[in-house]
């Protein structure tokens, strides 16, 4: 068996090496390590969950995988790389609470296509169409500050795709909307990975996680308890931790 | 001994019997003024906006100084860009000294940390709360400082405001490097000292009610102008 | 977009200044360095039109104190020097800052002090007898203490009286440091005496109910003299139109356009140039 990445076809190459990779990833804040040597990898084309109670740690992963947070020890990879400056741009992420620039609702596309170099008419293009897809277009022209909950995460799921990232980090992006702000959330979130986006998504809801979920991972106190696919570890968890959260209970051991 | 209701019907006949002389004086204040506030933002606007959004060593430092330079006595200013500008001093062959460039840039050495520590806090706070978008968005720091500025720009109309009115209410230093010579560089505020020297005191407030009016037109006309942008960008 | 405004800002304010730059160069103009009196007594106002008529050239006046004239002098700011405080004069052309010292014109001091006049010296015409006696009754007097000619031409007053007003600074002498309206101003309003020149004292506006207390002694003479900057000191000094200048205020022409100078009937300056 060939085993060096030298010797396989582009082909092979996609399919054997993770889109992202996390290796021994720790993090030190104030005295205290948050996160404990934690290694994952994503495949092009997964939608991964990242689970736990509060303070577990997850939202911390999500800005380490993403680069926005720097680890104490371990390191991120960008297809077996350091991200670089491409990779960063081929990434995208969807705050729990949508970040509004005070702009108008077209203006928002309209910057991120710019950042990203996409400028005239291919990105009023763009835009109109992201604009059509999140259910928009008839406020193109408001203040994006103006806008329901529901409409601002929207733009900001549209703000995060119009640039075709390959990775869409989302963090519990539908945490305090209403049912049906969710649905549209979701469904776009669906489409997007119809297209082939990858999806590392924090979430709380476990309907949410069964709709949306390839596989899980279930942290505990800055580390894995628990990983695999969705029912499994929802289902049946085999971590003292899972099954505590599944079951409603307040789980402090320091075991899994 | 003084009435200001002498004083107000002064400003009203100088303002009914607006002359070329008077043209002339406020003219050339609003010239020099918002041309160094022009200046001023050109510089302190970017250099504010750094301070406001990049950890770099000094940061703190330069923080302290731009936030003392705010109080800058305008004669020391005056004196500095004399010295600078006077024939005997390293600027002298430019010729600037007793010119209206002169007093562009005492006033902008004058409003320019105001400017840049103004923009500082705006921009800091703004940044706080953009700083995770921009960094996942993966902008470069120009693209950022650009972004914050613009998306700032409303409280930086009345950062600008507040530079105009250092500049245009300051006597000290365009005293020292204009000269106060007539129908070159008088401006609102040297005329008013000047009256004020020969003892024509109606006349000297008269005039400062004129400056005031100035001021309140310049500020109703930034307020307008941002009203009608707003309702541009959002029409 | 923001970028593109910035640029078209950034553009238009380098043509501002640059313009401004280049309508300079082109008018012909002159600077000279001046005092207060004679600048707030409308005198300039009076004779430069004349001269600018004549000859095309502008005369633009710094008016400042006597001393920090004579200091922006010899800094070269200027081309023409026209003070009143002849013994710093002739220093300043005996260093080689200035060329030839000539009088232009004089006019005299006078003391001018609030109508309860608590010295007791209204009416009397011998200064230094006046000034010993403000300083036994401890009368409030308001001093210049600007090192312009006219806190020049009091300070030596005071040493003829043999009395070192400064050591009462801050009792009964006060020392404004500022400009002669400025000292009017301030003078009048603590009921202080105060050493002017006639002329600034006439066009003041201000001056409440004070009159004159002493006048017409010859130590209150008040000499103007007008000098050229050293133009090999300074190269940019221009010599040409500054020596026109000179020669028309010293001309039959000129002297006739200073003595024609009157305010409500009253002559300021009285010309006495020698050529």
């Amino acid at each position: 068996m060939r085993d060096t990445v030298m010797d396989m076809t582009p082909a092979e190459v996609a399919t054997r090496i993770p889109l992202l990779e996390a290796r021994g990833l720790s993090f030190d804040a104030g005295g205290t390590r948050l996160i404990h040597d934690l290694s994952l990898s994503i495949p092009e084309g997964r939608r991964l969950l990242i689970m736990g109670a509060n303070g577990a740690g997850k939202s911390l992963i999500l800005r380490l995988l993403h680069g926005l947070l720097t680890p104490s020890a371990g390191q991120v990879l960008w297809q077996g790389q350091a991200p670089d400056e491409k990779a960063r741009r081929a990434q995208a992420m969807v705050f729990q609470r949508p970040v509004m620039l005070r702009r108008s609702v077209l203006a928002n596309l309209n910057f991120a296509l710019s950042v990203h170099g996409v400028r005239g008419a291919e990105r009023a293009a763009e835009a109109a169409h992201a604009l059509e897809l999140a259910g928009l277009s008839e406020l193109a022209r408001h203040p994006a500050r103006v806008l329901s909950g529901g409409e601002q995460q929207r733009l900001a799921l549209a703000r995060a795709l119009v640039c075709k990232p390959r990775l869409l980090f989302l963090d519990e992006p539908t945490s305090s909307l209403d049912p049906a702000s969710t649905q549209r959330i979701e469904d776009l979130i669906n489409a997007a990975h119809m297209r082939g986006v990858t999806i590392v998504m924090v979430t709380h809801d476990m309907g949410q996680a069964r709709r949306m979920g390839d596989e899980v991972i279930f942290l505990h106190a800055g580390q894995v308890a628990e990983c695999g696919p969705i029912d499994q570890v929802l289902g049946k968890p085999r971590s003292e931790a899972a099954r505590a959260w599944t079951q409603g209970r307040l789980y402090t051991g320091t075991t899994f | 001994m003084f009435s200001f209701g002498d004083i107000m019907s002064e400003a009203f006949v100088l303002i009914l019997n607006w002359d070329r002389n008077l043209s002339e004086i406020v003219g050339l204040s609003l010239y020099v003024t918002l041309s160094a506030v022009l200046l001023s933002c050109l510089i302190g606007l970017p250099l504010g906006a750094m301070v406001g959004a990049f950890r770099f060593p000094g940061r703190g430092v330069m923080t302290v100084i731009l936030n003392a330079l705010m109080g800058l006595p305008p004669v020391v200013v005056g004196l500095f860009v004399y010295l600078m500008l006077s024939a005997s001093g390293p600027f002298g062959p430019l010729q600037l000294l007793y010119t209206p460039a002169a007093m562009i840039i005492a006033q902008t050495i004058l409003v320019t940390p105001i400017v840049a520590a103004l923009t500082k806090q705006v921009v800091e706070d703004l940044h706080g709360e953009y700083a995770e978008q921009f960094a996942s968005m993966g902008l470069r720091p120009q693209e950022r400082i650009a972004a914050l500025l613009w998306d700032a720009r409303y409280s930086l109309m009345t950062v600008a405001l507040a530079g105009f009115g250092r500049a245009v209410a300051e006597v000290g230093a365009v005293l020292i490097v204009g000269g106060n010579i007539n129908h070159v560089t008088r401006v609102m505020t040297t005329t008013i000292a000047l009256e004020t020297s020969k003892g024509n005191l109606e006349l000297a407030l008269a005039l400062g009610v004129v400056l005031l009016v100035l001021a309140v037109l310049v500020n109703a006309v930034v307020m307008a102008l941002r009203a009608s942008a707003v309702r541009a960008a959002y029409a | 977009m923001l970028r593109r405004h910035l640029f078209s800002l950034a553009a238009g304010a380098a043509l501002a200044l640059g313009l401004s730059g280049a309508a300079q160069a082109q008018d012909q103009f002159i600077v000279v360095q001046s005092t207060t009196s004679t600048q707030n007594s409308g005198l300039f106002d009076h004779i430069l039109p004349i001269f600018q008529d004549k000859t095309g050239i502008e005369v633009r006046v710094v008016a400042v104190g006597t001393g920090q004239a004579i200091k922006n002098a010899e800094n070269g700011d200027g081309d023409v020097l026209f003070v009143h405080a002849k013994a710093a004069e002739e220093k300043f052309v005996a260093e080689g800052h200035g060329l030839q010292r000539s009088d232009v014109m004089y006019n005299d001091f006078i003391l001018v002090g609030p109508p309860n006049d608590p010295a007791g010296i209204a009416g009397t015409t011998d200064i230094v007898a006046a000034l010993t006696k403000i300083a036994e009754t401890g009368a409030t007097f308001a001093s210049r203490g600007d090192d312009s000619g006219t806190h020049k031409a009091e300070l030596k007053l005071w040493k003829e009286a043999g009395i070192d007003a400064a050591a009462a600074s801050g009792d009964w002498y006060r020392e404004t440091g500022s400009g002669m309206g400025a000292t009017l101003n301030t003078g009048t309003a603590m009921g202080a005496y105060v050493l002017t020149d006639r002329a600034t004292w006439i066009s003041f506006g201000n001056k409440g109910d004070y009159q004159i207390a002493v006048e017409g002694d010859d130590r209150l003479f008040n000499q103007y003299g007008i000098i050229l900057v050293n133009p090999e000191k300074h190269e940019n000094v221009k010599a040409e139109a500054g020596q026109a200048f000179i020669d028309w205020v010293l001309s039959a022409e000129g002297q006739q356009a200073i003595a024609d100078y009157k305010i409500d009937g009253q002559q300021l300056f009285f010309p006495n140039a020698n050529g």
